[in-house]
């Protein structure tokens, strides 16, 4: 058994004990013999890197990053309300080019999740290779790539890349 | 005093909600109703989601709601980001009043 099998494994029992709240044997056991199937036949594929889930550092950044983001997205949704409801409906909308230093696969799922729940901006596609995000900005403060990555990706960057890279 | 708690996150989901739904109908193209859609319609539904486990408490529905907001903040954005893609990749304008277009740029 190999480590991304076993946190595989209990991912998928925790989710499983999640969705037949309140345990009782039963569904404890077969609980069990799915997740460990489940495990057995997709376990290498789904974690690359398993040893990034020893570093504890890593559980507190996210811990200090999930009220970031949930403000983040209280205020992302006062603005749209804003946008909506005003009479003359405030749009500047358009699509700029930001430039990401992050590169692996799971901190640019997290970026670009958190760059569309936050004000005004929604990811559009990404450059792998060259690292870049195309984002489209409801309110465009500046079409240039050096100043749109500062006001977009910044605030987000420093923590996800203590997280996941 | 945790249920009129509940009730409370309930009513601001339902606004949000409806919020959501009228960007739908007032923004004038695919990208910009996106954003009103995805955005309003993810954290209302998720507050409506946390307000059920409010009332409900460590039951059996209160934990199923707390499972479906962790699946709905992972899934929505991507949804909106493989609509969005796609929309672009298949030939649709931005608005007239678009300030710029990057990624046009760099397609041709």
């Amino acid at each position: 058994m190999s480590k991304s099998r076993i946190i595989l494994f209990i991912l998928g029992l925790l989710i499983w004990l999640g969705l037949s709240w309140p345990v009782n044997p039963q569904h404890l056991i077969v609980g069990v013999l799915v997740a460990g199937f489940v495990a057995l036949l997709t376990g290498d594929m789904f974690i690359k890197r398993p040893y990034l889930f020893k570093h504890a550092s890593r559980y507190l950044w996210f811990l200090y990053y999930l009220p970031i983001f949930i403000w983040e997205c209280i205020k992302a949704n006062i603005d749209v309300a804003y946008r909506v409801i005003h009479p003359n409906r405030p749009l500047n909308p358009g699509i700029v080019k930001v430039k990401t230093s992050l590169k692996s696969d799971t901190a640019l799922t997290f970026l670009a999740n958190s760059i569309t729940l936050t004000p005004g901006t929604l990811s559009v596609d990404i450059d792998q290779e060259g690292g870049f995000l195309y984002i489209h900005w409801i309110d465009v403060k500046s079409s240039d790539v050096e100043e749109a990555s500062k006001l977009i990706v910044e605030r987000f960057e420093r923590i996800l890349r203590r997280i996941f890279e | 005093m945790s249920e009129l708690i509940g009730y409370i996150f309930i009513v601001i989901g339902l606004s949000f909600d409806f919020f959501g739904c009228l960007g739908l109908v007032r923004f004038p193209d695919v990208y910009n109703r996106l954003q009103a859609s995805t955005k309003s319609v993810t954290l209302g539904t998720c507050s409506i989601l946390f307000g059920l486990f409010l009332i409900k408490g460590m039951s059996a529905p209160g934990i199923k709601a707390i499972l479906c907001i962790i699946f709905i903040i992972l899934t929505s954005p991507v949804s909106a980001h493989a609509l969005a893609r796609g929309a672009h990749k298949s030939g649709v304008r931005l608005w007239d009043k678009s300030i710029c277009d990057r990624y046009e740029e760099e397609k041709r």
